[in-house]
């Protein structure tokens, strides 16, 4: 037989898949030779910045990974948590945002796919998962058309597969435009002493290939995610990868059943450069070797090359090193789900990769080699123009004189307004475990068999990280974390997904410098370990990059599932409290934009021991049935907050508020600043609460009463908004949905 | 009652279905695969929500056409009784176990929220513990719900009054705005002639628990548990 | 033998996603697009040894499974065989 003739390999063509010519001179340094192109495709692929976060992992270093209750820390396909009573939950968000740009469908879909298998992978079943988009104006063509197909596409592969979606977030700026954020989170539950790691042990056992077939999908997707964009970006259309959603719900009952079964020893899922990152990153983390025969892959297309086999990014696959003997077991449990589970290889000593096609050997690597991909320490340092930016003072351009039309306008503003139209289009409930839907602060989802939930929520603001991005990035921890303080949840641990521009350019390298700063100093406050996450870098069209955007996801405990809070007013007569500090700021706010179309000023202090005060009080009153509702202010400030406590609920329910008398009273209605919850409480227990909130040693004071159908806020005595619930409940559901009708 | 929950390929609701036949109604419940012809110890058959065969080429079409479903007349003619819900529903209809079928949502999107459906038929197993007019809440999950029939076959189901469930308000009105998918006359749910097969949209084993949001589906359990005489038959229609 | 198989609602059926794409095209500029259905294309390879053979093989797959016949026609074509008229074809 005949191979197809390989291209040379030269300086020119490593260069065009993605290697820098120092990067070509280590490659050969460390072989001792040059690599056939078959080695050079498996460097290329395992050495781009999307599967060695080189330009990254110098920082990750820096964000606190432990804590008593950590399973499984970042290294591994995702982290785990302790919950109690013998269960786990393994947690991750993962970026699909490049794809989504080029197919908005399949790339959403893939994203959603992706992120499952990370999940399954460890041994557990996932029951939730979270989507954090982010898209240009919605009133463009374009946009809607990239909105329409993100949700539809999460919509098609989550519901297929029976996972529901119960939370996330849309948000919208124009830096977003050509390249949209697309991050999914998902949450799996699993024993906790039933983890799986994608480890290869035992020489000689046999690695078996299962799952769909091997196309041409996706080949080079790993490069394409650490490319920018240019003018040619739709032509890179074939090579966005195809979804199965399907398939991907039988490899979850045929991987579950085998790793029940005893056969399995190590597994991983084939992401991003598939076949050749499973066969190398499992052996990496044992410090063994690898052998595989790769005219034994089950294949979809005629005529594939070991290059193309190893990179491909066909969905839906996974390797599996199981214990020798047992194959016939694996393979059963397979052939029961109708599903290939093919013996490819075996595990070896040795420390090498060596990668046959039809008996010919075609690569011959040190998997060290491969794991370590060089480090960079590229410059970076503030921007110049980002003094001027945050000298800019909101207060010097004039207030409103119709503050409720102010008001209305903010809620009305898309990122602000009702997602209904996204989430009515996901399963929320399958698995009957969502004790509370997407549509308050944060996800509560019950653990069967125990009396505990968990409280999940993802969060995000990429104005605040461009005007501060240290401070910015830890109000995004704070507020995840936050929210689910809100639900009655005692946060656990963070998955972070850090979205910016090219960290070739020393300005966004600081950006992405700042940031894991602000989250490690948060989470280290916050007692929150970062036990996984994702860089998704390069997001940038023709040199304009997105705002740096970290988003955070935090899953917290419920020890008693009985006592969690949402965030709408239940009754009339209730006193309505504030938590927190006064500290806001209309600089990086949803009003400054909203109103004034700028993205400017300087954001509101942060003091991460209130914050963390005013959690612990929250969810003690929570916890001691205190508080009726509880909701975190966040973009759009203490107005909006209010009105949305007064309308997301099954009946609508309003109320009369007043706050202190002096100050800018646009300022005070939509200033933004961390560490504030709105809670209601009967008045019967008014005088607990005021104990409780005493020994919580927090800032806190009255705001007013609910009830009636009208929003009122008072600034002393005068009334500056007036509206009744109607025409606010307007304002709200259709500012975003107007746009998609 | 023994319960028999159907698990094709691709069904999800099956999990939920066994939880709430074994934990809340207390009831004996096992799995039964796809290919197994063997109904003998069950009085009762689940045929879940779920997307069976990935909803590839139609929504239950493959399914409708396994081992399982192939030994269900037998079984029904033995006196066992078939519940169909949503995916569940789309298979019965492609068996041809109930008439009809199933399109997709007129809005042309998956729809997943709470709906109010009013009772049009309470003397079927399934509904005997309702008042007629009695209206339940139950949440919908789908993307092709919009039941459709040629007009001999609708006015064969008005006449031997086989429309059991249908969209409504929450006052019971059945209205153009309560209908989320575009369903003909609203229909939610239909039973077969002899009202031993139900095919119904929502998801009843959603609406089972309160801290789920209600538990007006456990009204549909609760008249099948009703139903049984003391000689181990059921009381049909 | 290669086999293409045409499935379209039948006539009385109300076709709401043709309705939405004849009403996306007219968005577009495309105003004279009318009367607009969409169906679904399968093709397929089966062992016959003539064309009448592999047609009957494939009616019979249309009607025990690729067609819903309650909702659906079927047109069946098969390469090399001429085209029957649209009166001999739909059922």
């Amino acid at each position: 037989m005949t191979h197809a003739v390989e291209p040379k390999v030269t300086l020119d063509l490593a260069r065009g898949l993605g290697l820098t010519a120092d990067e070509y001179d280590r490659i050969i340094e460390r072989l001792g030779r040059e690599p056939s192109y078959t080695e050079l495709g498996l460097f290329s692929a395992l050495w781009s910045e999307h599967c060695a976060y080189k330009h990254s992992k110098v920082f990750l270093r820096r964000l606190p990974q432990t804590g008593r209750r950590v399973l499984q820390g970042p290294g591994e396909n995702a982290g785990a948590i302790d919950i109690g009573d013998g269960w786990a939950v393994v947690f991750k968000i993962e970026s699909h945002n490049h794809p989504s740009f080029i197919e908005p469908f399949q790339g959403a879909a893939t994203g959603v796919g992706g992120i499952l298998r990370d999940i399954f992978t460890m041994g557990a079943r996932p029951i939730a998962l979270l989507d954090s988009l982010r898209f240009g104006d919605p009133a463009d063509p374009r946009t809607r058309r990239l909105i329409d197909g993100v949700v539809s596409g999460i919509s098609w592969y989550g519901n297929c597969f029976g996972c529901p979606t119960v939370g996330g977030e849309i948000a919208f700026a124009p830096e977003y435009a050509g390249n949209p954020l697309v991050n999914v989170m998902c949450v799996g539950l699993v024993r906790a002493d039933r983890i799986f790691r994608a480890r290869a042990e035992g020489v000689g056992n046999p690695v078996f290939y299962v799952g769909n077939k091997t196309g041409r999908d996706g080949i080079h997707g790993a490069t394409m995610a650490s490319a920018t964009f240019d003018e040619h970006a739709e032509e890179r259309r074939p090579t966005v990868q195809v979804g199965d959603p399907f398939t991907e719900k039988l490899l979850l009952e045929a991987c579950l059943e085998a790793m029940a079964s005893g056969v399995v020893v190590g597994i991983q899922d084939m992401g991003a450069a598939g076949l050749a990152c499973c066969t190398s990153e499992m052996p990496a983390r044992s410090g063994m070797g690898m052998a595989v025969e790769l005219s034994s892959v089950p294949q979809r297309e005629e005529g594939m090359t070991p290059y193309e086999l190893l990179l491909s990014e066909s969905q839906e696959r996974m390797l599996i090193v199981a214990a020798r003997g047992q194959e016939a077991a694996l393979q059963q449990i397979f052939a029961k789900w109708e599903l290939d589970a093919v013996s490819i290889g075996q595990v070896t000593d040795g420390g090498d990769l060596v990668v046959r096609h039809r008996g010919d050997q075609v690569a011959h690597v040190p998997i060290e080699a491969l794991a370590e991909a060089p480090m960079y320490e590229k410059p970076y340092a503030a921007p110049a123009w980002l003094r001027e930016r945050q000298a800019f003072d909101p207060l010097s351009l004039p207030e409103p004189s119709d503050l409720g039309a102010a008001l209305l306008d903010v809620l009305a503003s898309p990122t602000i307004a009702s997602k209904q139209w996204a989430f009515r289009q996901y399963d929320q409930q399958v698995g009957i475990n969502t004790l509370v839907l997407p549509g308050s602060d944060a996800a509560v989802l019950r653990v069967k068999g125990t009396r505990r939930a968990i409280a999940v929520s993802t969060d995000g603001n990429g104005r605040q990280v461009f005007l501060d991005p240290r401070r910015g990035a830890a109000l995004a921890v704070c507020e995840a974390a936050r929210n689910v303080s809100c639900a009655g949840g005692q946060p656990l641990g963070v998955t972070d997904c850090m979205n910016f521009g090219s960290p070739e350019r020393p300005d966004i390298l600081w950006q992405f410098a700042e940031a894991i700063e602000g989250i490690a100093e948060a989470c280290r406050a916050l007692e929150l370990p970062v036990v996984g996450g994702n860089v998704s870098l390069y997001n940038e069209t023709s040199g304009a990059a997105i705002l740096p955007t970290p988003v955070i996801g935090v899953v917290g405990l419920l020890e008693d599932a009985g006592q969690l809070a949402t965030q709408w007013f239940k009754g009339a007569g209730e006193r309505i409290a504030l938590l927190g500090p006064d500290a806001v700021s209309l600089g990086g706010s949803e009003y400054l934009w909203a109103r004034h179309g700028r993205l400017a000023g300087t954001l509101a202090a942060l003091d991460l021991e209130t914050e963390r005060r005013v959690q612990a009080a929250v969810r003690a009153a929570i916890g001691s049935g205190l508080v009726t509702a509880a909701h975190d202010c966040a973009e759009g400030g203490l107005a909006v907050a209010l009105a949305e406590s007064c309308i997301t609920g099954r009946e609508p329910m309003g109320c009369d508020v007043t706050l202190g008398a002096e100050g800018r009273r646009d300022q005070a209605l939509f200033g933004e600043g961390p560490s504030r919850v709105v809670v209601a409480v009967e008045a019967s227990r008014q005088r607990e609460f005021e104990a409780l909130m005493a020994e919580s040693a927090i800032p806190w004071r009255w705001l007013g009463t609910t009830g009636g159908d009208r929003l009122r806020l008072r600034m002393g005595s005068t009334t500056i908004v007036d509206l009744g619930l109607d025409s606010v409940e307007h304002a709200w559901r259709n500012g975003f949905e107007h746009h998609m009708a | 009652m023994r319960f028999g929950v159907v698990v094709f390929p691709g069904t999800w609701s099956d999990c939920d279905f066994h939880y709430v036949i074994s934990e809340v109604i207390r009831q004996p419940v096992k799995y039964v695969w796809h290919r197994d012809r063997n109904l003998d110890d069950l009085d009762c058959i689940v045929l879940p929500g779920g997307f069976s065969y990935g909803d590839y080429l139609r929504a239950g079409a493959v399914a409708g056409r396994s081992p399982v479903v192939e030994a269900l007349p037998e079984f029904l003619s033995r006196g066992g009784l078939v519940l169909g819900s949503c995916n569940g529903f789309q298979i019965l209809c492609e068996a041809g176990l109930l008439p009809g079928a199933l399109m997709r949502n007129e809005c042309l999107q998956y729809r997943c929220q709470s709906t109010h459906v009013v009772v049009d038929n309470v003397e079927t197993p399934f509904t005997r513990a309702l008042r007629p007019g009695q209206v339940l809440q139950m949440p919908i999950s789908h993307g092709e719900g919009k039941y459709h029939a040629d007009i001999e076959t609708v006015r064969a189901l008005r006449a031997h009054n086989q429309i059991v469930f249908r969209y409504a308000t929450a006052e019971g009105k059945v209205t153009k705005a309560a209908n989320p998918n575009g369903s003909l006359d609203n229909i939610a749910g239909i039973v077969n002639a002899e009202g031993t097969v139900l095919g119904l949209m929502p998801h009843p084993e959603r609406a089972a628990e309160s801290a789920m949001g209600g538990t007006d589906g456990l009204l549909l359990f609760h008249s099948l548990l009703g139903s049984l005489v003391e000689d181990g038959t059921f009381s049909k229609r | 033998m290669k086999v293409r198989v045409l499935i379209r609602l039948k006539p009385g059926i109300m076709d709401v996603q043709g309705a939405a794409v004849q009403r996306a095209l007219g968005g577009l500029g495309f105003a004279d697009a009318r009367g607009l259905r969409v169906g679904k294309l399968i093709e397929l390879d089966v062992d016959a040894a003539t064309p009448a053979q592999a047609r009957n093989r494939v009616d019979e797959m249309c009607q025990r499974l690729l067609a819903n016949t309650i909702l659906e026609d079927y047109a069946i074509d098969v390469e090399g065989a001429e085209r029957l008229a649209p009166s001999e074809q739909v059922r």
